[in-house]
């Protein structure tokens, strides 16, 4: 029973839509592999949130979308035009033909993702790119990458400058921040534990890419530093129980739960810790996009400033509130008034 | 001597199984990630019982009394809930393969915990989106199941079960694709896969009222259920009206399993297990068999749970502990079935 291959057919539109010999240059993306892009590129297809985001700050008119929708109370902090663009999905680990479809009628000249660069994320991009006819870069969106990943998206774009300021942005950041922390001998980094969930007791676990900036900063995360992880060794998030928070008693606190942040002040068991009896319990703030980790992208790198701020007080004497207005209107491009500012501040949202 | 004489495997079988949760009390309080020494927990039992301070840290006193004492009960109370029911159903199915969720009572559950964690509902909310979500599902099986007047009612009720668990588990695939990836996704996968980490005493209430509820009603009907779990001609020609007895079977083991669902995630194997384990001790009597499989999946689920929390800094699901300890002790229990079914 003869049909024509979809793959095929797809493929097919998707080279009419680029004619021939309109390839401009070929670029070598995060995961090393060389990407023909078109001469000219309009429309940016972002497969999942953290390459939405990184997009966003840099060339925001290029978006053609949101992976998911920005809610009522993040607009505010995003390009009026840009913010609120519809919301059409992320490519996942099984893109199938039906969402491949949905992105063809989206005429993308370029799908970027950026996260992971292992073996299985260069597949689907391979496979998604022979699909499509569409060029697919991956940017690899480990934190420390966030500068050479800019480089590559504004060459990418053809935003190369503003790419490059970006760039310069966070390494500045990231240079002063290592460099004031380096002599810092152990016993003054303080120990640290990451809090999610509305008890508290997700926790990520060391190399998991949602406590990269404590690792970063020198932190000692206590779910990270404990012998026998097991199981869940290095595999990101974990539950842990309020009697092994108890045990470990952190110095300070970091969570991304506004419900846990206020019931944290009255349970009897965490009144115990060094943490809350200290007053260092941190909720991060999450507008337009978490501090922290949650989507795992740009955002991180003014959290980084605030994160710096609250391990080592004394070494960052900078306002936060003068990082997060320039880090704001430079990367997004809004710059919040006062009381946005203290809205941001306040991890509420 | 009057009352009937009580054979003696049976009271070998409840001592054992009394013996187990006795012995998983103890250990359960000793052991933990927070060190308390045996000197200081008998000090800290001893105060509590005669109403005095203890003069130990508050510390301690969080530990034992705030976090692994509902811990605790919590466990034992879902671990009996689990068994009670899957005894319960096994019976009312005359199938010993049948589980606690067999007509849709955990993905009903799981599916309402989703949708909360979706709408990022309060843990409260959550757990009564579950509770109501495993109701709703086992009544949509049952009305589903009593309007089909073809063949063996029993079997009509399992296989609609089966077809509504599996639309349901279709819906929980369908939150988690939409769920946001970095924060709600997590949160659903660490609540299906089953823990009481964050047992607090204010979740004991919503689960003691329904497990004790659902418990007595099962007893109460335990004679009957002896009667069921004959051929259905037999149980009519016996003079059993067989349809109201069926309706407050499942909504008594309904009631128990949403609500050990609701208060712990999805458990599964305990309440497939179990029940076999209390027959190889005390036989095919509800009378005998109700009690002591409520000890048993309740000191069980308890030693589980102690493993879990121990073994590691980070959790072990116990889901996952329930399973691979289940399945090696299911396999063991077929090969060496003694009187166990039938």
């Amino acid at each position: 029973m003869p049909h024509p291959d979809r793959r095929l057919v797809l493929a097919g539109l998707a080279t009419l839509a680029v004619p021939r010999g309109a390839w401009a240059a070929t670029i070598r993306d995060g995961a090393g592999r060389d990407i023909a892009v078109p001469a000219k590129v309009e429309r940016v297809f972002p497969a999942g949130p953290p390459a939405a985001i990184q997009l966003y700050t840099l060339a925001p008119d290029l978006l053609l979308g949101w992976p998911r929708a920005n809610g009522p109370e993040e607009l505010p902090f995003l390009l009026p035009n840009i913010g609120n663009k519809p919301q059409i999905g992320r490519i996942t680990g099984r893109g199938n033909s039906a969402n491949l479809e949905a992105v063809l009628t989206l005429k993308p000249d370029l799908i970027v993702d950026a996260g992971s660069t292992g073996r299985s994320y260069v597949e689907l991009a391979e496979r998604v790119q022979s699909q499509t006819g569409i060029p697919y870069a991956l940017l690899d969106g480990r934190f420390e990458a966030i500068p050479a990943s800019y480089r590559i998206l504004g060459q990418l774009t053809g935003r190369v400058e503003r790419a490059e300021t970006l760039a310069r942005w966070c390494e500045t950041a990231m240079t002063v921040i290592k460099g004031r922390i380096a002599t810092l001998p152990p016993e003054r980094r303080p120990s640290v534990y990451y809090a999610r969930g509305p008890r508290g007791l997700e926790t990520g676990l060391g190399g998991s890419i949602n406590v990269e900036t404590l690792s970063f900063l020198g932190a000692r995360n206590v779910a990270a530093e404990q012998p026998g992880n097991g199981l869940a060794q290095g595999s990101g998030l974990a539950q842990v129980s309020l009697e092994q928070v108890m045990a470990w008693d952190p110095e300070v606190i970091v969570t991304v739960d506004t419900g846990f942040a206020v019931s944290v002040h009255t349970d009897p068991g965490w009144a115990s810790i060094r943490a809350v009896k200290a007053g260092r319990v941190h909720l991060s703030p999450k507008l337009p996009f978490g501090w922290v980790d949650f989507p795992p992208s740009v955002n991180r790198m003014v959290g980084l400033w605030w994160l710096a701020k609250l391990l080592y007080p004394a070494q960052f004497p900078e306002n936060i509130r003068a990082i997060a207005r320039d880090f704001h209107t430079l990367f997004y491009q809004v710059t919040p008034n006062e009381a946005q500012l203290d809205l941001i501040l306040s991890g509420h949202r | 001597m009057g009352a009937d004489p009580v054979p003696p495997s049976s009271l070998r079988g409840n001592a054992f199984a009394l013996g187990l949760l006795g012995v998983a009390v103890l250990l359960a309080f000793g052991l933990g990630r927070f060190p308390v020494g045996p000197a200081d927990l008998a000090r800290l039992v001893w105060a509590g019982l005669i109403g005095q301070p203890s003069g130990l840290s508050p510390q301690i006193e969080a530990v034992i009394w705030n976090i692994r004492g509902p811990r605790v009960v919590a466990a034992v109370l879902c671990g009996a809930a689990l068994a009670v029911a899957g005894t319960a159903f096994q019976g009312l199915f005359r199938n010993p393969l049948v589980s606690p969720d067999i007509l849709g009572a955990s993905s009903g559950a799981a599916l309402g915990a989703v949708v909360g964690i979706y709408f990022s509902l309060g843990l409260f909310a959550i757990q009564l989106a579950a509770f109501i979500g495993g109701l709703v599902a086992v009544g949509a099986v049952y009305a589903i199941g009593s309007t089909i007047r073809r063949g063996d009612p029993v079997l009509v009720l399992v296989l609609t079960g089966v077809v509504v668990g599996s639309l349901l588990g279709a819906g929980i695939g369908l939150v988690k694709y939409w769920a946001d990836p970095y924060n709600q996704l997590p949160a659903m996968t660490f609540w299906l896969l089953g823990s009481l980490a964050g047992t607090a005493k204010p979740d004991l209430i919503p689960l003691l009222g329904p497990v004790l509820l659902g418990t007595a009603v099962l007893v109460a009907l335990r004679w009957r259920m002896n009667v069921m779990s004959l051929p259905e001609e037999e149980a009519r020609a016996l003079g059993l009206n067989t349809g109201p007895l069926r309706i407050a079977i499942v909504a008594a083991a309904t009631l128990v399993t949403a609500a050990s669902v609701a208060a712990a995630g999805i458990i599964g194997w305990v309440g497939l297990v179990v029940p076999h384990l209390a027959r190889f001790l005390v036989g095919p009597d509800f009378g005998k068999l109700l009690p002591t499989a409520a000890l048993l999946g309740g000191g069980y689920l308890l030693i589980i749970d102690t493993l879990a929390r121990t073994a590691a800094p980070v959790e072990t699901p116990l889901g996952i502990l329930t399973a691979v300890i289940g399945t090696p002790f299911f396999i063991w229990l077929l090969a060496s079935a003694r009187g166990g079914w039938s």
